[in-house]
């Protein structure tokens, strides 16, 4: 077929045949890279007098937040306008959700209204992947309770990228309650997949079992988890987690898991301080760790990039899943 | 009646308790057995059946289904749920009491009992709660339910958590000479928990059930049943440590036996992933090495039956978020399919062990009289063809069809059911109503 | 598909015609300061590259250089069978008020022409564009013309004009390329 626009002088993305995102355990490492490659081409949009493209016009995107989130919501919201999307939002408080209408109803009814893109939060694991069984459109993956958050791990990973030579052996360490958290299963698939060496870190009680198949040491001993690293990814404490008796205190939390500056003395030069946020400051990073700024042979923290580059990732999402052509993409 | 010879023709006949293991014509006249022998000559007053090629077995006993009534009857009712049993080769069944309200007292008991009898299609004999309401506190009224034809006690979907209480019921029915059947989950272990504990489950970040809230429980309740006397029958045991509990048990001759399902010994958790909610079943699907322990304790002698835990639920409740989802998966028309897919064609069991384990263990446990096809007795059989068929949603008399093994090709097919000497599936048509 | 492929320029008429080119956008705007070179990506880019390269030769001026890449802007991004790769769009400078040309290796529809002016506007407000193109080979299907043209080539819509440049594909020519039509 001869485009009306140069195909012969067009690079390809041959590989890329998701239809939808809902996990990194499915992507193959030539899909994380295609994901980050182009993400880097938007982030350079985002600089521009006018930080948006004509790219995705005429698409409509539907968010399902069933659960409270600031920063994601936000972010693939923006990501939405600047590729020229129409875009609405649906949280659970104002749903039919509470009108006992059932999950999979209100999906099927949006797809109903001609939406090409549902993006998807719900605190029950593997939400997403039931939708992606029921309607036809895209879903991708804001984060399923405690299963996966595929875009944080993304944007996460583009971040390291851009602090770091190069991912393949590169050591993180990720702190905290691995067991409640999507973000830490989703960065395993990802860090690993491309190669980094990865440790988990946290009290024993918060370890999921059998989490070593996935590729990762286990540790216990905070120290340990800090003086070896490239990387730190913090994940949030949850004062939940107490009250369920998974951990005794917030105070012994905070005395043995929690990073401050006395911790970081034995760390590695340019070590790099990362959490998906909220930070709960003086828990698990202190409040001089959670802002240290780059300097000479120290380590910083990329917090606020990581949310900068959550919008180019994001961007670099929607950009894809709506250029597949698959149907059985998954 | 007029009188009606049927003949069933050059089929293998299989009796566990008679013997038999060959080749072999059955006339059965007006209901009874009344000649076994190769080569029969055909008389014109005969039906003639030719089950050349299939196998004809005593007719199979499922002593753990959930037929949902009274409360839910989108779900089940006593004439879909006897059909399904029908089709899957059973002509009795025991149904469990966790209904809406629970069958825990007499008058419920023999309202199963009138409402089975007035379908008149399979045998339904019910078991009563263990504790009113099934609770879990105060013991129900065993005794009465028992004269009004309850043939077992459990409180299954709940563990009777306080071991005071389960002392008391084995004792008690002990007593009855009736059995204690046991949901066996340690709920303080099991909290949250929706499949079973491991690298699936890490993965999938969907809470685990460890397999010790099982074998926790079996343990306490082997040393009650050891104290007490009581029978003690564990209903869906799932992994190895349940298995090698019940197998020393037995050894030191304590009054257990136990079950498995055709899922325990089909399926790893595996099953679960994608989110498959079909796939999700309390106890839950465990691991490889478990699936192997099981079909060890099947081939020793350690677990005694085979049963269904056929358990229906309407396809809204299964579309649904993984940890909303209820636990369960039909079974009564699946289970000798699957015995035979995984088990008999495989070469593990031979079709001896299979009734033993689905006809008369199932008969014994619940002090039933054991199914027998020899020269004298009445007609209960089935002619089983290892013929493939695909299962699918329409294939199925149960009113749900939320099974893992939908669209799965399977062998074996109840080609015909004699039931107390009535033909009631002929060819694989329902001829009861 | 292939049939055959004739080589139409080779490395030396290349070059002359983009020799040729900076000439003319010199004579054409006489103030070079307020002048921008934007190569539209892929092959847009080296040939503005090498454009800029001969102005300085020429006037010893450094004239500013940008690299514009327009899969974002398309029209027919959901439409097409395959899914093009997004390049890096680098323009350091502020093109208000600047007089921009737009470099292209082959011009055929126009439709690439406009997602870049498209583009381009979304940096600014320059004060003029122009275009250069290496191959014009006709059946414009937009109210486009070229300001600069390194060589015009009729064709038929069967043909492919192909133009291979050494900093993307290790050497220079353009070929025709007949495709067979199914």
């Amino acid at each position: 077929m001869v485009s009306s626009v140069k195909m012969d002088e067009t690079k390809l993305v041959k590989s890329w045949d998701k239809k939808h995102l809902l996990g990194i355990r499915e992507l193959s490492k030539d899909e994380i890279d295609i994901i980050l490659d182009q993400a880097r081409a938007f982030k350079e949009v985002l600089t521009r007098p006018v930080p948006k493209v004509p790219t995705l016009r005429g698409k409509t995107i539907a968010s399902l937040f069933f659960e409270s989130s600031t920063r994601t919501k936000l972010s693939f919201s923006l990501a939405a306008k600047r590729l020229s999307a129409d875009s609405i939002s649906l949280s659970s408080s104002s749903s039919s959700i509470l009108k006992g209408e059932s999950l999979i109803d209100t999906a099927r009814n949006i797809r109903a209204m001609n939406v090409d893109i549902i993006i998807i939060r719900h605190s029950s694991s593997g939400v997403p992947y039931i939708l992606s069984k029921v309607v036809d459109c895209s879903i991708v993956n804001a984060g399923d309770g405690t299963h996966e958050h595929p875009t944080q791990a993304l944007l996460d990973i583009f971040t390291i990228k851009e602090h770091k030579d190069n991912i393949e052996n590169l050591k993180v360490s990720i702190i905290g309650d691995i067991a409640h958290s999507r973000v830490a299963r989703s960065n395993i698939w990802g860090l690993t997949k491309l190669g980094a060496k990865v440790t988990v870190c946290g009290p024993a009680t918060l370890i999921p079992p059998k989490i070593e198949q996935m590729g990762v040491k286990v540790v216990y001993d905070i120290d340990e988890a800090l003086e070896e690293a490239d990387v730190v990814n913090v994940l949030r404490i949850q004062l939940e987690r107490q009250q369920e008796g998974l951990f005794p205190s917030l105070r012994e939390y905070t005395r043995f898991f929690g990073i401050n500056k006395e911790r970081l003395r034995k760390a590695k030069p340019g070590l790099l301080i990362m959490h998906p946020g909220p930070v709960n400051r003086g828990v698990e990073l202190s409040q001089e760790v959670a802002d240290m700024k780059k300097s000479n042979n120290m380590p910083y923290s990329v917090i606020l990039d990581q949310v900068t580059n959550g919008i180019a990732v994001r961007m670099s999402v929607l950009y894809l899943v709506s250029i597949c052509k698959s149907e059985n993409g998954r | 009646m007029k009188d009606r010879k049927i003949l069933l023709k050059k089929g293998h006949v299989v009796s566990f308790l008679s013997k038999i293991d060959k080749k072999r014509d059955i006339l059965i006249s007006n209901g009874e057995i009344t000649d076994i022998s190769e080569n029969m000559k055909i008389k014109e007053d005969y039906e003639v059946i030719d089950v050349s090629g299939k196998f004809v077995i005593p007719a199979l006993f499922d002593i753990h289904t959930h037929l949902r009534t009274p409360g839910r009857e989108d779900k089940e009712t006593f004439l879909s749920g006897a059909k399904a049993a029908l089709k899957g080769g059973f002509t009795r069944i025991c149904c469990m009491p966790n209904t809406d309200p629970p069958i825990d007292n007499a008058g419920l008991i023999r309202f199963i009992i009138e409402q089975s009898k007035k379908d008149d299609i399979v045998d339904i004999l019910p078991i009563g709660a263990i504790t009113k309401k099934r609770e879990g506190k105060e013991l129900a009224e065993m005794y009465d339910m028992k004269l009004s034809g309850a043939v077992g006690f459990s409180d299954d979907g709940f563990p009777v958590m306080n071991s005071g209480v389960m002392r008391r019921a084995l004792e008690y029915a002990g007593m009855l000479g009736l059995p204690i059947i046991t949901h066996s989950e340690d709920m303080g272990l099991s909290k949250g928990g929706h499949m079973n504990e491991g690298y699936i489950s890490t993965i999938l970040g969907i809470k685990g059930i460890p397999k010790e809230a099982e074998a926790s429980m079996i343990s306490r309740d082997i040393e009650l049943s050891k104290m007490t006397g009581g029978h003690l029958h564990i209903a869906h045991v799932s992994c190895k440590e349940s298995v090698d509990l019940v197998r020393e048990a037995k050894k030191e001759g304590v009054n257990v036996t136990c079950e498995t399902c055709p899922h325990y010994f089909s399926l790893t958790d595996e099953a679960v992933l994608g989110f498959n909610t079909n796939a999700k079943v309390n106890p839950p699907l465990r691991n490889k090495e478990d699936v192997e322990a099981i079909i060890e304790g099947l081939c020793d002698g350690t677990i005694d039956v085979i049963a269904s835990d056929h358990a229906p639920h309407a396809i809204q409740e299964k579309e649904m978020e993984f940890d909303k989802a209820p636990f369960g998966m039909i079974g009564l028309e699946l289970s000798l399919s699957l015995t035979i897919t995984k088990l008999v064609k495989p070469g593990i069991l031979n079709w001896g062990k299979l009734i033993q384990l689905m006809s008369v263990n199932p008969a014994k446990v619940v002090n039933q009289p054991v199914y027998d096809i020899s020269k004298g007795s009445q007609a209960n059989l089935v002619v089983v063809d290892i013929k493939e068929w695909i299962s699918n949603k329409e294939s199925f008399y149960s009113l749900s069809y939320n099974t893992p093994f939908l669209n799965k090709s399977l062998l074996g097919v109840v080609d015909y059911v004699f039931s107390k000497g009535r033909l009631l599936l002929n060819n694989g048509e329902i001829t009861a109503e | 598909m292939e049939k055959k492929a004739k080589i139409i320029l080779d490395k030396e008429e290349i070059d002359k015609f983009i020799k040729r080119i900076a000439h003319q956008i010199i004579e054409k705007n006489s103030n070079v300061e307020t002048l921008a070179i934007v190569g539209i990506r892929l092959r847009g880019a080296p040939l503005a590259e090498r454009i800029v390269g001969y102005i300085k030769e020429f006037t010893g001026k450094e004239i500013l250089l940008g690299n514009l890449d327009i899969t974002l802007y398309r029209d027919d991004l959901t439409t097409i069978v395959e899914q093009p790769i997004i390049h890096k769009t680098e323009i350091d400078f502020d093109i208000s008020r600047k007089n921009i040309v737009l470099v292209d290796d082959v011009l055929y529809t126009g439709r690439t022409i406009r997602c870049a002016m498209d583009a381009l506007i979304d940096f600014g407000r320059p004060q003029k564009i122009q275009l250069a193109v290496l191959v014009d080979r006709g059946h414009r299907e937009f109210p486009i013309r070229p300001d600069y043209v390194g060589k015009n080539l009729p064709t038929s819509c069967q043909e492919v004009v192909q133009v291979r440049l050494k900093e993307t594909d290790g050497k220079d020519e353009v070929v025709l390329k007949e495709m067979k039509v199914e």
